[in-house]
C-alpha cells in the first residue's frame, strides 16, 4: 500500500469531443501503463457503444505510477466517470471517490452545458479543480477567450490553466505535475473499521461481478468477510486488485486507494452504486453519506418487431441487467404490439443506450413506445399513485389532480440561434430562470416539464440550432399540471401503444399529428377506417383512410390458379402481423412506423 | 417460373351465337347477374381440354405467359407430342364427356390448321363429345392469321378470341402489338364472317388514359363486338418488359381511384349494352359466355396439354393438380422420351382446395352454389369459413350468403383480393 501523501485521486470533466479519452490515453502512456503496442485509441471506453458515441457509461479507473520532478513517486488514480446527465448520481459517486478534477475544455469550442453540470458537481464534492485547455494547436484555438469564459461562467480562476494538445502530447507532463502539486492527498485512517465506497460494478464472465471501490478507512484484503451496508449481504473477498489499466492483483487496498474486488457476487443488482462496504466482523458505525437507491425517471415499452423474438428479448434483458442494474423491466402486453416489456431508465440517453445494446449485442429488432415520465396521481380518496404507463391511468372521476416532474435545463447556444431556442422552450411550457451571455454565446436556464422534453425536444433543439446548442438538465421537483390521457382510436377502439399523457394545451396538436401520420401509414382496406384522437369521450382530431375503390386481379384462368393461390397464402402469412380493430385489420407495421416517426 | 396459364397470352375470349342450345344448367346462370345456378349433387362434371401452343412472332411487353419466339417450329414433331400427351391422359379420364377444347398460347393461330384438326380428331377418339362442343382458338388479328380463319373453321373451331387489345394506334404501339388498327378491324370482320361465335380483348386503364377516352373506345368496341368481350385492366407483371420500364419510371399507372372509376364505367356501359359482366373482366350476352373458361371458374376438371399447361382432375375424393414442363424444348424432349411432359402431379390439400374454389368461383357473378361447396369441400360455407369474417363481409355488402350459396356482390368482385384476404 502507498503512503497517503503519495496518492492523488482525480476525475476528468469534459464535454463530448473535448478530448477526455485522448487525454486519458496520453496520461496512461506517459506513465508507462501500457506498452506502445497495447495502446489503442481510447483505452478506457470498453463498450462498442462507448467508443462510437464518445461517451462513458461505466466508471473505470487506472492507477498510474508517476515519478514527479521533485524526485518522488506518486500513485495517481484516474477515475473515468460517466459523462452524461442521465448518470448524475453515478457521476456524483465517482467524484466522491476523488479529491480533485481536471476540467478539460476545447480551446476553440469553449464551455458546454454538460461541462457545467459536471463541474458544479465537482465543486459540490469539494474538488480542487485544474482547468486544462485542450487542442491549443488548432488554428481556431482562442485560449484567452476560453479562459475568460471559464472565469465568467463557472467562476473558476483560469490563470493557471494548463495548455495542452492531447493529440500531439504537448503539455502532458505539465498536467501530471499539476496533479501532484495542486491536488490534495486523500485522508483516511488505516486502523479504523473498514469503510469503502462502492463506485460501480460490472459483470465479468470469468470473475463474476467486479466491484470498483475507493477505500476511505481501514484495509481491504482477500479472505476478509465484507458486508454491503445497504443490502446487508455478506461476501468473502476473493481478490483485491488495481487496473493499470490491465487488472493486476495486489495484496491489499488501503485508505485513499482506488481498486477492485471480487467476492463471489452473482449479479450487479446486489451491488448498489454509492453503497458502503465494511468488514462484517468489525463494521463501521455509519455508512458513507450520499447513498441513493436507483430511481427510474423515464419509462417506455420495448416490444420485439417479430413476436417470435419475445423469449430472446426476455433473456437479453436479463443478461443486460447482470451488468447494468440501473434499468428495470417488467412484462407488458399490448393489444397493438403484442408481448413486450415496460422498462424504466435513468433518462433518455440511458433508454437509447439500452435499446441500442439490445439491438446490437443481442441482434434484436425492437420497437419503443413513446417515453413516459413518472406522474404522481392524487386520487380523490387521498391516495397517491406513481404512474409511468398511460395504460394504467385511473378513471378521471377518481383523480383529484396530477403532478408531473419538472427539470432545470441549462442550454448554451450561439447568439444567432437564441431566438428559436427561446421559442421552443416557451412552446414546451418552459419558465425562463436566467439568461446570461459569455462572449457570443448565451446561457439560458429554463424550468421545463420533463414530459415536454422526452417528446422530441433534443432533436428539435439540435435542428433549430444546427447542432450548436448544448443541453443539460437536472431534476427539479414535481408540480401540478393540467394533464390528460389522450387515446388514439382506430374505428372507435383505442390503440393502447399510442396512448399518451399530455398537457391539455398540447393535446390537439399532438393528436392531429398522430392521426395524420397514421392515415399515411395504414393501407386502404375494404372498409373506411376512422382514426381519431380523443380525450375521454371528446374527439379532438380525426382522419379517414378511404376504402379500396378497386382491388382485383384482371386475369385468373386455369393456369393461374396455383400461383394466385400461393400469393393469397403469402398474404395470409403477412396478416399474422395484423391487429384486428373492429371490422378492419391494421398491420402492426403501421403502429411501429407511427412510433418510429415519433422519434423524429 | 411463372406457371403458364392454361389460358394464355395474347388473348381473350369470344362469343357468338352458340351453335346449339346450351344445356339447361348453363343457361340458368349466365349473365343474369347475381343468381346461382344449382349444380346438383350428382352433376356429371364435363372435362375441358386446354392445348398450349407456346410460340409467338414476338413477345409483348405486358405479357408474362409462357410464350417464346423461335425462328422455326417443327410442326410435325409438335403435333405428335400434343397427341402423345392426349393419349397419356386418356386412360385416367376415360368415359368422361369433353365439353370444350381451347387452343391457347402463345399464338395458336400460328399453328398449322392440320395440327388443330389432328388434336380434335384425337380428342374425339378418346372421349365422348358434348353435343354443343365449344372449340376456341386464340388468334392475333394480323392479316396472315386472318387469312387462315376459314381453314380453322373447316377443321372444327367454333369460336375465335382475338387479341385486339386497343382501338387506338398509339396504344397498340405502346402495347407492342404487331398489327395495325386497320388489320384488327379487317380481322374482326373476317371472324364475324367465318365463326359462329367470336370475342376480342381490350386492355384498358393504360398510362395516361382518361375516362372520356376509354368511354369513346368502349363505344367503338361495342359497335364492333359480337356477343362477348374481354376487358382487362393493364397489370404490370413481374419479369416483363413493362415491369422494367415501370420501375425505371418510364410511365405511371393510374391511381386506385381512377382505375376504380374506369372499372365502374366499364361495368355500366356493358350492362347497358346487354353484355353484363359474368366474370370480373368478361362480358357476354346471356348464353354467350365462354364455356371453356366457365369450367375454370366453376372449379371443374380440365386437362392441361402442352408446355407449362396446368390441369385439375377429380380422382375419387381427391383433386389432382398437374403441371407440364415449362420450357418448350424440354417438354418436347420429355414427351418424345416418355410420352408425357408432366413436371408435377400433386393432390391438393383440403384448405387449398377451398381457397382455389373461392378464388375462382367468386369471380363469377353467379357465385359458388352450395352443391359445389359440398362436392369440393364436403360441407356448406358456414362450416368452412370463419363466421365473423363472413358476417362482416356480408354486412359490408361485399358478399351474399343465402340458400343458393355464397357469392360476391358487384362491390365485392371489384375488391375481390381484399375480400378473399379477409375471408381466408
Amino acid at each position: 500500500m502507498t503512503d497517503l501523501r503519495h496518492i492523488r485521486n482525480f476525475a476528468i470533466i469534459a464535454h463530448i469531443d473535448h478530448g477526455k479519452s485522448t487525454l486519458a490515453d496520453r496520461l496512461i502512456q506517459a506513465c508507462g501503463g501500457l506498452a506502445e503496442r497495447e495502446m489503442r485509441e481510447q483505452v478506457l471506453d470498453n463498450m462498442e457503444i462507448e467508443r462510437e458515441r464518445g461517451i462513458t457509461i461505466k466508471a473505470q479507473t487506472v492507477r498510474l505510477t508517476y515519478r514527479a520532478k521533485n524526485g518522488e513517486t506518486y500513485e495517481l488514480n484516474l477515475m473515468d466517470t460517466p459523462g452524461h446527465v442521465d448518470f448524475t448520481y453515478e457521476v456524483s459517486r465517482s467524484l466522491a471517490a476523488c479529491e480533485g478534477s481536471l476540467l478539460v475544455v476545447d480551446a476553440s469550442q469553449g464551455v458546454e452545458a454538460q461541462t457545467l453540470a459536471n463541474v458544479y458537481q465537482a465543486i459540490e464534492a469539494n474538488h480542487e479543480i485544474v482547468p486544462v485547455l485542450n487542442k491549443i494547436d488548432l488554428p481556431a484555438a482562442e485560449p484567452e477567450r476560453v479562459k475568460e469564459q471559464i472565469e465568467e461562467v463557472i467562476g473558476l480562476d483560469a490563470s493557471h490553466a494548463v495548455m495542452i494538445s492531447a493529440k500531439t502530447g504537448l503539455g502532458i507532463d505539465a498536467v501530471l505535475e499539476a496533479l501532484v502539486e495542486r491536488l490534495p492527498p486523500p485522508q483516511g485512517d488505516r486502523e479504523a473499521p473498514l469503510k469503502a465506497l462502492l463506485v460501480d460494478s460490472w459483470y465479468d464472465q470469468y470473475l463474476g461481478v467486479v466491484i470498483l471501490v475507493r477505500v476511505k478507512d481501514g484495509v481491504l484484503r482477500p479472505g476478509m468477510k465484507v458486508r454491503l451496508m445497504a443490502t446487508g449481504a455478506v461476501h468473502p473477498v476473493e481478490r483485491t486488485g488495481v487496473f493499470t489499466p490491465k487488472g493486476v492483483p495486489i495484496d491489499e487496498l488501503g485508505p485513499g486507494e482506488v481498486g477492485f474486488i471480487t467476492a463471489g457476487i452473482k449479479t450487479v443488482a446486489d451491488c448498489r452504486v454509492g453503497d458502503t462496504i465494511t468488514e462484517d466482523r468489525r463494521p463501521a458505525a455509519a455508512p458513507l453519506p450520499g447513498f441513493k437507491p436507483v430511481q427510474s425517471v423515464v419509462f417506455c415499452g420495448l416490444f420485439p418487431t417479430d413476436a417470435a423474438d419475445y423469449e430472446r428479448l426476455r433473456d437479453s434483458l436479463a443478461k443486460l441487467r447482470l451488468n447494468d442494474a440501473s434499468f428495470e423491466y417488467e412484462p407488458e402486453t399490448s393489444a397493438a404490439l403484442g408481448f413486450g416489456f415496460r422498462c424504466g431508465f435513468l433518462g433518455l440517453l440511458h433508454l437509447e443506450i439500452i435499446q441500442e445494446r439490445l439491438e446490437r449485442e443481442f441482434d434484436l429488432d425492437l420497437i419503443t413506445t413513446a417515453p413516459s415520465v413518472v406522474y404522481k396521481i392524487h386520487l380523490t380518496n387521498g391516495e397517491v399513485m406513481a404512474l409511468h404507463n398511460p395504460a394504467d391511468m385511473p378513471d378521471p372521476v377518481r383523480i383529484d389532480h396530477i403532478e408531473e416532474p419538472w427539470i432545470k435545463a441549462t442550454i448554451l447556444v450561439p447568439d444567432a440561434y437564441l431566438g428559436p431556442v427561446l421559442t421552443l422552450c416557451q412552446e414546451r411550457r418552459g419558465i425562463q430562470k436566467d439568461l446570461t451571455y459569455a462572449g457570443s454565446r448565451a446561457m439560458v436556464v429554463y424550468r421545463l416539464p420533463l414530459n415536454e422534453v422526452v417528446f422530441d425536444f433534443y432533436d428539435r433543439l439540435k435542428s433549430l440550432s444546427r447542432g450548436y446548442a448544448s443541453f443539460d438538465y437536472q431534476m427539479d421537483g414535481y408540480a401540478e399540471g393540467d394533464l390528460v390521457l389522450m387515446n388514439i382510436l382506430v374505428n372507435s377502439e383505442p390503440v393502447d401503444a399510442l396512448a399518451v399523457i399530455v398537457h391539455r394545451s398540447a393535446a390537439e396538436k399532438r393528436g392531429r399529428a398522430l392521426c395524420e401520420r397514421l392515415k399515411e401509414l395504414i393501407p386502404r382496406q375494404l372498409f373506411a377506417i376512422a382514426i381519431q384522437a380523443a380525450i375521454g369521450g371528446r374527439i379532438i382530431a380525426r382522419e379517414t383512410v378511404k376504402p379500396f375503390r378497386k382491388d382485383v386481379l384482371a386475369k385468373c384462368y386455369g393456369g393461374d390458379v396455383t400461383r394466385k393461390r400461393k400469393l393469397l397464402e403469402k398474404q395470409k402469412e403477412g396478416r399474422k402481423r395484423m391487429r384486428q380493430f373492429g371490422k378492419v385489420e391494421i398491420p402492426q407495421s403501421a403502429f411501429l412506423a407511427a412510433l418510429k416517426m415519433g422519434d423524429s | 417460373m411463372v406457371p403458364l396459364g392454361a389460358f394464355a397470352g395474347l388473348c381473350h375470349d369470344g362469343g357468338g351465337p352458340p351453335p346449339c342450345p346450351l344445356p339447361a344448367r348453363e343457361r340458368d346462370i349466365a349473365g343474369r347477374g347475381e343468381r346461382h345456378h344449382s349444380d346438383g349433387q350428382g352433376e356429371a362434371t364435363p372435362l375441358a381440354v386446354y392445348i398450349h401452343w407456346p410460340f409467338c412472332a414476338s413477345k409483348c411487353p405486358y405479357c408474362d405467359f409462357n410464350s417464346h419466339v423461335r425462328a422455326s417450329v417443327d410442326q410435325g414433331a409438335w403435333r405428335r407430342a400434343l397427341l402423345a400427351e392426349l393419349d397419356h391422359y386418356a386412360e385416367e379420364t376415360a368415359g368422361r364427356t369433353v365439353s370444350s377444347v381451347f387452343f391457347g398460347g402463345g399464338t395458336p393461330s400460328l399453328m398449322a390448321a392440320a395440327t388443330a384438326a389432328a388434336v380434335l380428331e384425337r380428342v374425339a377418339q378418346h372421349w365422348r363429345l358434348a353435343g354443343d362442343l365449344e372449340v376456341t382458338l386464340e388468334a392475333n388479328p394480323g392479316s396472315v392469321e386472318a387469312a387462315r380463319f376459314a381453314d380453322f373453321r373447316a377443321v372444327g373451331v367454333t369460336r375465335v378470341s382475338l387479341g385486339v387489345q386497343a382501338l387506338d394506334p398509339e396504344a397498340l404501339a405502346f402495347l407492342g402489338r404487331r398489327h395495325s388498327l386497320d388489320e384488327a378491324l379487317a380481322a374482326l370482320a373476317l371472324a364475324r364472317q367465318h365463326f359462329p361465335r367470336f370475342s376480342f380483348d381490350l386492355i384498358y386503364a393504360r398510362p395516361g388514359q382518361s375516362v372520356a377516352a376509354w368511354r369513346r373506345e368502349l363505344d367503338r368496341a361495342l359497335a364492333l363486338a359480337g356477343d362477348h368481350l374481354s376487358l382487362y385492366q393493364l397489370t404490370i407483371e413481374p419479369g416483363t418488359a413493362f415491369a422494367t420500364a415501370y420501375a425505371r419510371g418510364d410511365f405511371a399507372m393510374p391511381e386506385d381511384d381512377l382505375s376504380g372509376e374506369l372499372f365502374e364505367l366499364t361495368q355500366e356501359r356493358l350492362a347497358a349494352a346487354g353484355l353484363p359482366a359474368y366474370e370480373i373482366s368478361n362480358h357476354a350476352r346471356p348464353g354467350a359466355e365462354s364455356r371453356h373458361n366457365l369450367v375454370y371458374w366453376r372449379y371443374g376438371d380440365y386437362l392441361g396439354i402442352g408446355p407449362g399447361a396446368h390441369g385439375r382432375l377429380t380422382a375419387g375424393a381427391r383433386k389432382i393438380a398437374t403441371r407440364q414442363l415449362r420450357a418448350p424444348e424440354t417438354w418436347l424432349a420429355a414427351v418424345e422420351a416418355e410420352g408425357h411432359g408432366t413436371a408435377e402431379r400433386i393432390a391438393i390439400a383440403p384448405a387449398e382446395r377451398l381457397r382455389e374454389m373461392l378464388m375462382m368461383g367468386l369471380r363469377l357473378a353467379e357465385g359458388v352454389p352450395r352443391a359445389r361447396f359440398r362436392r369440393e369441400c364436403g360441407a356448406d360455407p358456414e362450416a368452412l369459413l370463419d363466421a365473423g369474417s363472413l358476417a362482416r363481409l356480408v354486412e359490408g355488402g361485399f358478399l351474399r350468403l343465402d340458400a343458393e350459396g355464397l357469392g360476391a356482390t358487384a362491390a365485392g368482385r371489384q375488391r375481390l383480393n381484399a375480400v378473399l384476404a379477409a375471408l381466408l
